[in-house]
């Protein structure tokens, strides 16, 4: 039996619960970019030099490279030259322990419900927080070098696993691969970075927090997560940001290695702010996620709990290389008001006897826009390959859209790909069925659409798929009734 | 308890409710009989609130309350049940879930502390016994793939959890198979206590031999035409509606 009701009646606000401004003083460039940000942020960041090549190769690459306009969203173009690439919140010295953070920047964690003192001590999730574009401090770091998993911001990793970072950074997302990706390789000023060594199941979930704090800043961080031979690990995603007019993008890379026999759970609950009821502010969340089961019966699994952003263009995919190897999505996609959601992933089989699931529940309200676009790709090598899409669209209203797009490519003939689609809209008998137990509409709606997500919010971790109903219910809220 | 005053309620521009007039005192059970088409379901959905429905002219008190002021769930926490004759179904939220959070948002309407989750079990299984309803059930998706037998068990079986002023049972007997009549009208006659009443729509006699009521009623035409002691449920079997559709033929 679980609580979730009683969680979501205390969290049912109307108003976007995180919509705060830390006052510290950053350290920032101007706004702009040229490669003289670029030199600037890397040596800010004290790289080596090969670091600061990669970056510029990924900056001229970019220049000559176009926005992409295909998805089935509209927004204004993003002015390039008005955003701030680099805001790292000042700090008097360099920290040696959680203790030495600054206390108002504490006080965010604190209001974000994620002090990063009790996360410690409580829950036993190892956290790597990111504001603006500094990772702030990794708890339980200790704890994890006795098993040899390495746990720590990507430019600290830069600094002290150079040989690794090398050998892996774009090695799933090559900087060429979009605008977004060169534009994230150019630019990014931090990010978390995982080790799990060779046979190691990471004790506990590993996770990072993203929060978007300064004005007229970008936010792009890198995500680098190897494991090795037959290790496992869990690691979740959470992100936040206050309200500001203006748009604000957040451009990430997230690049996820499973050797032979290793497993990768990969977690996200994304509720950057979503903008006004009119459409006004919010976040631009142009993401590339990217894992490749490099070895044998290796796994990759996406789970995603999007309610957030004013527009979400991002589609999580593994690349199943090893014969035997699994990659699995499961999505949530949430949109309320104006919001623009086009969301999915790719499945690329190449290895033989591979397979793929994906389940993806659309929730549209308002006057927003949902789409789900998938491609599956069978290479002319994956024999055996299989694939089952689930893509089911609720409608709230009947102003809002739901779209499915899937792309099937199938090279061999031995593959096995289904595709089922749905689309419901929540009815008025079930409201009132609800009603009449004395269950309000508000309430009712959470419980029909926390239903309808079960399957994906059974993915979570237990902690978060708490927290992740909770999101649900208030990203809807005020949409029916 | 419930007092029905020249009732009158329509959807769209058609009127189904023409003039009901009732009167429901405590401990009693009330039979509502009457040809398909009659407004049956149509009053119960009223009385439970559904805004399809405009109330055009009437008054309904409940528990001293002008029931018609108040939200369906609203009602529901005064002690209003409405067992459905056509229980929805809500894929992905499991029956207990749905039955935890009515019970404790209507102890919230009356003031009261939440179940935990040790009290709601204890409660839920000394209810499972009185109706008979099997455990696997309650942890499937409310009402998905249920047998019509199940979903009617499943209506009578949240009534036992509700513990309602005035339960509304609307066909509940119809789809079940002749040992589970006996099962939920037995549920439901452990149920009934002298601060509690009962209103019974239904279509056959057989239900009313567990359930005996102290009134039956004949709507017809939006109308209650004809009220009498449990014996013209019988009439009524062995007659048909026929007689009563004669009678009132030209009113209609
Ligand atoms: N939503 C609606 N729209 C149009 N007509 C309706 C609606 N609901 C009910 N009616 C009509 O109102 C009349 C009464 O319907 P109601 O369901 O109350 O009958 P009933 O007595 O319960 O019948 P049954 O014994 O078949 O269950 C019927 O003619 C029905 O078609
Ligand atoms: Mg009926």
């Amino acid at each position: 039996m679980n609580n979730e009701l009683s969680a979501i009646e205390k969290t049912v606000l109307s108003d976007y619960k995180y919509g705060f401004v830390t006052e510290i003083e950053a350290d920032e460039a101007p706004p702009g970019l040229n490669e003289d940000i670029v030199r600037f942020i890397s040596a800010k960041k004290n790289e080596p030099e090969w670091m600061l090549e990669w970056r510029l190769k990924a900056y001229n690459h970019w220049l000559k490279m176009e926005e992409p306009n295909w998805a089935n969203v509209k927004y204004e173009k993003v002015n390039y030259q008005e955003i701030k690439y680099y805001s790292a919140p000042k700090q008097k010295k360099k920290v040696n322990s959680l203790d030495e953070i600054d206390p108002e920047l504490r006080k965010t964690f604190e209001k974000l419900g994620i002090s990063l003192d009790e996360q410690k001590r409580l829950s036993g999730v190892a956290i790597d927080a990111v504001i603006d574009s500094v990772s702030i401090g990794t708890t339980f770091k200790e704890q994890l070098a006795e098993l040899g998993i390495i746990f720590c911001s990507i430019s600290e990793a830069i600094q002290e696993h150079p040989e690794l970072v090398k050998k892996y950074i774009g090695s799933v997302v090559p900087i060429t691969d979009n605008y977004f990706s060169a534009l994230n390789s150019a630019v990014f000023s931090d990010g978390s970075f995982c080790y799990i060594p060779k046979g190691v199941r990471c004790p506990m979930e590993l996770s990072t927090y993203f929060r978007i704090n300064a004005e007229g800043t970008g936010q792009f961080e890198r995500t680098l997560l190897i494991a090795d031979e037959g290790s496992y690990v869990s690691y979740l995603e959470g992100c936040t940001a206050p309200i500001r007019d203006e748009n604000q993008l957040h451009a990430a890379v997230v690049e996820l290695i499973a050797m032979q026999d290793a497993e990768i759970k990969y977690s996200t609950v994304q509720n950057w702010y979503p903008g006004d009821k009119d459409g006004k502010g919010g976040i631009y969340n142009f993401v590339t996620k990217r894992g490749i089961c490099q070895g044998a019966h290796a796994k990759i699994s996406w789970t995603q709990v999007e309610t957030g952003s004013s527009i979400t263009w991002k589609y999580p995919s593994v690349i199943l290389k090893g014969d035997y190897s699994q990659g699995e999505f499961y999505s949530v996609a949430v949109t309320n008001n104006h919001q623009q959601a086009d969301t999915g992933t790719k499945m690329m089989h190449l290895g033989k006897n591979t397979r793929s699931r994906i389940v993806s529940k659309g929730i549209s309200a308002g006057v927003s826009n949902n789409s789900y676009r998938g491609l599956v790709h069978v290479g002319k090598n994956a024999a055996n390959a299989r694939n089952f899409s689930q893509c089911d669209s609720l409608l709230l209203g009947d102003k809002c859209g739901a779209h499915t797009f899937p792309y099937i490519e199938v090279k061999n003939n031995t593959a096995v790909v289904e595709h089922e689609a749905t689309t419901s809209k929540i009815g008025e008998d079930q409201i009132f069925y609800c009603n009449q137990r004395g269950i309000d509409t508000e309430t009712a709606v959470a419980l029909i659409i926390n239903g309808f997500a079960k399957e994906v919010m059974n993915q979570l971790p237990m902690e978060f798929a708490v927290e992740a109903q909770k999101l649900l219910a208030i990203s809807l809220e005020g949409s029916v009734g | 308890m419930l007092s029905i005053n020249n009732l009158h309620a329509r959807i769209d521009e058609k009127k189904i409710l023409k003039g009901i007039n009732l009167e429901i005192k405590p401990g009693e059970v009330h039979a509502i009989m009457g040809p398909n088409g009659s407004g049956k379901s149509t009053l119960a959905s009223v009385l439970a609130g559904r805004e399809d429905y405009e109330v055009t002219q009437g008054t309904v008190e409940f528990a001293g309350k002008d029931l018609l002021e108040l939200s369906p769930e609203e009602r529901a926490g005064e002690g209003l049940f409405l067992a459905f004759q056509y229980p929805v179904e809500i894929p992905g939220l499991s029956t207990t879930n749905f039955i935890k959070t009515a019970v404790n948002e209507v102890r919230k309407y009356r003031g009261e502390e939440a179940l935990d989750a040790v009290a709601f079990l204890k409660l839920m299984k000394e209810k499972m016994a009185m109706v008979n309803i099997d455990q696997s059930l309650l942890s499937r998706s409310l009402n998905e793939g249920f047998s019509g037998g199940e979903k009617k068990r499943n209506e009578v079986f949240q009534m036992a959890m509700l513990q309602p002023k005035l339960a509304i049972l609307d066909e509940t007997d119809s789809g079940l198979d002749i040992d589970a009549i006996r099962i939920v009208a037995n549920g439901v006659n452990k149920l009934r206590n002298k601060d509690n009443a009962v209103l019974v729509v239904t279509h056959y006699q057989r239900l009313l031999d567990y359930i005996v009521p102290d009134f039956v009623h004949v709507l017809y035409n939006g109308r209650i035409v004809k009220s009498g002691p449990k014996e013209l449920a019988l009439e009524l079997e062995e007659r048909g509606y026929d007689f009563i559709k004669n009678e009132f033929k030209v009113e209609a």
